[in-house]
């Protein structure tokens, strides 16, 4: 693959039964995965989840333990990193500091022998804005623009498949946004297929079009951004990509269409096609901003569930949206996001708060009772410490 | 600017960070220590030694008896009597910084950046190329000697495969001063290359091949311009007190009169014939010549992108 020309178009990949053992633990496990060409693709993860090592095996600088690599139908297995039509951006950037910036961008093009590597590396600097430090050297850069060059170097080989290692990290959240924008739009215009590995699940969910969540070298779910936020199949989704409120409770009957299930005594049903399991002892779940916050008693209707009442522990206003913690007890901490359609907190820090949400909002999750998170006991302490203060405040106003 | 090479920073870092100088009395008084040691042990003898090269002898007087004179000509005559002294200093030294590097980068490449995972292996090891210190370099190169020397078992074997001739000899050859040197200098070429590869960040090997650069490319356009600084500082190091040695070339070590070199040429004069003028004026031509040598030296690698 090295030498010659660019690649034409993005390639597929495919990674078969894949695992890597490293002494003392294993990073991944028995992992398969297929990336459409032209796709972009992004694994999502905390860290020490395997998802750089699965781009280490990409890009051929790990050897897998067990397992097939396929890039456009080849076995690349046993093919080496610098034969592969796979370009890296570092997470480190690894811009080489003896070289100026141009060199460093020129360095991938020069190998291959591709005709006027300088013309081209300009060109790709110009793309991310820096060409006017093309005579620099990487260590003389902010570390923005030196991401931004990392970028521009592997860009410039137009691999079939490039790989990219939480590239944006060191970006401030402007420059971020930009070049999210920016990527997408290069990936967009020369069809080259993207594996993208982050810990950031907006950054994920605003550039993808497929998201693999990772958990602990295995891939818990995937799927397309929104469908993965609207119907997480595991605790560990739910949780990782945006928050979730989950309640576990046994199965106590089920209509044509949806489930109920008894969380501390409290009936809430969930639709069937969006519960991964109809019996036994389930999880289910609501996001916070599906939430609707009530100061008194809800009336019971058939299209919703409602909890309640409980007592505000914390609010944050976070400009859009406040978000509120309120303590119900037998259940726990329940959270909600409001939009701040009015001035100031709707209830107050301490008061009594009642939240309901529509049926059609619930899902349920795959993970056995056992995996699902235990919730801690009715009333945490910072719950007892905000009950004491109120009382403490009380009896000061009466005296 | 030669010292500056000798401090191995890491390419590229260097000039970057530079604290602004501050003089103050307290810093004056900070240095006056080691002011007054350079005025006393450097400049000193070498403003005696300049004088003294210029010294003509006592008309009548006794051996050795010099007068302060502005006898300019006694260089001409040194370098007329010596010039073979200084091509086979220059020479040698030469030889042996190429093959002391040659032994060494791939040493300390070994111990700097493929013994990482295995620290107790490094430490061995460096210690090994540490431990030759623990023996005074003369008892090594006299070891050196009976090792070579005629009717050992080395020598015998070198005759019987007919790559010695039967008349043949190894010490008091070019060769053998060369290897002496090499031998003697290998610790000051592996130590300062190792701290460059010891710190060199195996990242940007993995960029190099991940570039389409295959190990032979991304070794010559990666790890050896990084690793630049150790290696400037490790051939000044064996380059200077090669150029000037002469023990390995003198003939109660590895050497002969055939081999001697301006070292030893100084050494003759000065403590055999007397003739301080004419040893002095060998080490003002040794010492700028090296100067010369090295400024150069210096300067090219620093600008120079290898590219």
């Amino acid at each position: 693959m090295a030498g010659g020309a660019f690649a034409e178009a993005g390639a597929d990949l495919e990674l078969i039964g894949i695992s890597k053992r490293f002494p003392g633990f294993t990073a991944i496990e028995e992992l398969d995965l297929r990336i459409p060409a032209g796709s972009f693709f992004a694994l999502l993860g905390p860290s020490g989840c395997g998802k750089t090592t699965t781009l280490r095996l990409v890009a051929g600088l790990e050897e897998p333990t067990t397992g097939r690599i396929l890039i456009g139908g080849k076995d690349v297995t046993n093919v080496k990193s610098f034969k592969r039509p796979v370009n890296t951006v570092f997470q480190s950037y690894a811009l080489f500091p003896h070289m100026t910036v141009l060199e460093n961008v020129a360095f991938g093009l020069r190998r291959r022998n591709i005709a006027d590597p300088v013309g081209k590396a300009h060109e790709a600097l110009r793309l991310v804005e820096l060409d006017h430090l093309a005579a620099r050297r990487p260590l003389q850069l902010s570390g923005g623009q030196q991401q931004r060059v990392a970028l521009a170097r592997a860009i410039v080989n137009r691999p079939a498949l490039l790989l990219l290692d939480e590239p944006l990290g060191a970006l401030d959240l402007k420059l971020r946004r930009q070049m999210q924008l920016e990527l997408k739009s290069i990936q967009n215009e020369v069809g080259l297929t993207f594996l993208h590995v982050t810990h950031d699940q907006e950054e994920a969910m605003t550039m993808a079009d497929t998201v693999a969540v990772m958990n602990r070298g295995q891939i818990e779910q995937m799927g397309a951004p929104e469908e993965l936020y609207e119907l997480p199949k595991t605790s560990f989704v739910a949780n990782f990509l945006g928050q979730s409120n989950l309640f576990t409770g046994p199965v106590t009957s089920s209509t044509g269409s949806s489930i109920v299930v008894d969380v501390a005594g409290v009936k809430v049903e969930v639709p069937k096609d969006r519960a991964q399991r109809h019996a036994g002892e389930v999880t289910v779940g609501v996001r916070p901003e599906k939430l609707m916050l009530h100061t008194s008693a809800p009336k019971q209707s058939a299209g919703s569930n409602s909890l309640g009442p409980g007592r505000v522990t914390d609010v944050s206003f976070s400009g859009v949206s406040t978000q509120y913690q309120i303590a119900i007890p037998g259940i726990g901490l329940v959270t909600v996001f409001a939009q701040n359609m009015v001035f100031g907190p709707v209830v107050n820090l301490g008061s009594a708060a009642w939240v309901s949400w529509s049926v059609e909002h619930g899902f349920g999750l795959l993970d056995e009772p056992e995996r699902a998170p235990r919730f801690a006991a009715d009333t945490d302490t910072a719950t007892i410490a905000m009950q004491t203060r109120h009382e403490l405040l009380a009896e000061i106003e009466e005296a | 600017m030669a010292f500056a090479a000798f401090g191995s920073a890491p390419a590229g870092t260097s000039g970057v960070e530079q604290a602004p100088r501050r003089r103050s009395r307290v810093a004056l008084i900070l240095l006056a220590p080691g002011l007054a040691y350079l005025a006393l042990f450097f400049l000193t003898p070498l403003v005696s030694l300049v004088l003294t090269s210029f010294q003509a002898p006592v008309e009548f007087g006794d051996v050795g008896q010099y007068q302060p004179a502005f006898k300019i000509e006694n260089y001409a005559v040194v370098v007329e009597a010596y010039w073979p002294h200084f091509l086979r200093a220059f020479g040698y030294a030469l030889a042996a910084t190429f093959f002391a590097l040659i032994i060494s980068y791939p040493l300390a490449y070994f111990i700097g950046v493929k013994a990482r995972r295995w620290p107790l292996l490094q430490a061995l090891m460096l210690t090994l190329v540490i431990a030759p210190f623990f023996i005074s370099f003369l008892l090594r190169t006299l070891a050196w000697k009976s090792l070579m020397s005629d009717d050992t078992p080395l020598v015998i074997a070198l005759k019987a495969l007919s790559i010695l001739p039967p008349d043949g000899h190894l010490t008091g050859t070019a060769f053998s001063v060369i290897f002496g040197l090499t031998y003697n200098f290998i610790p000051f070429m592996t130590l300062p290359i190792y701290t460059t590869l010891e710190r060199l960040d195996t990242r940007y090997l993995e960029a190099g091949s991940d570039l389409y650069a295959g190990p032979a490319t991304t070794f010559w356009r990666v790890t050896l311009p990084l690793s630049l600084p150790g290696i400037v500082s490790g051939t000044l190091l064996t380059f200077i007190p090669a150029a000037g040695d002469y023990i390995n070339a003198s003939a109660s070590f590895l050497g002969s009169a055939q081999t001697s070199m301006v070292g030893n040429a100084i050494e003759a004069n000065f403590l055999g014939l007397l003739n301080y003028p004419a040893a002095s004026a060998l080490s003002v031509i040794l010492m700028g010549l090296i100067l010369i040598i090295v400024g150069v030296y210096v300067k090219r690698s620093g600008t120079e992108d290898l590219l």
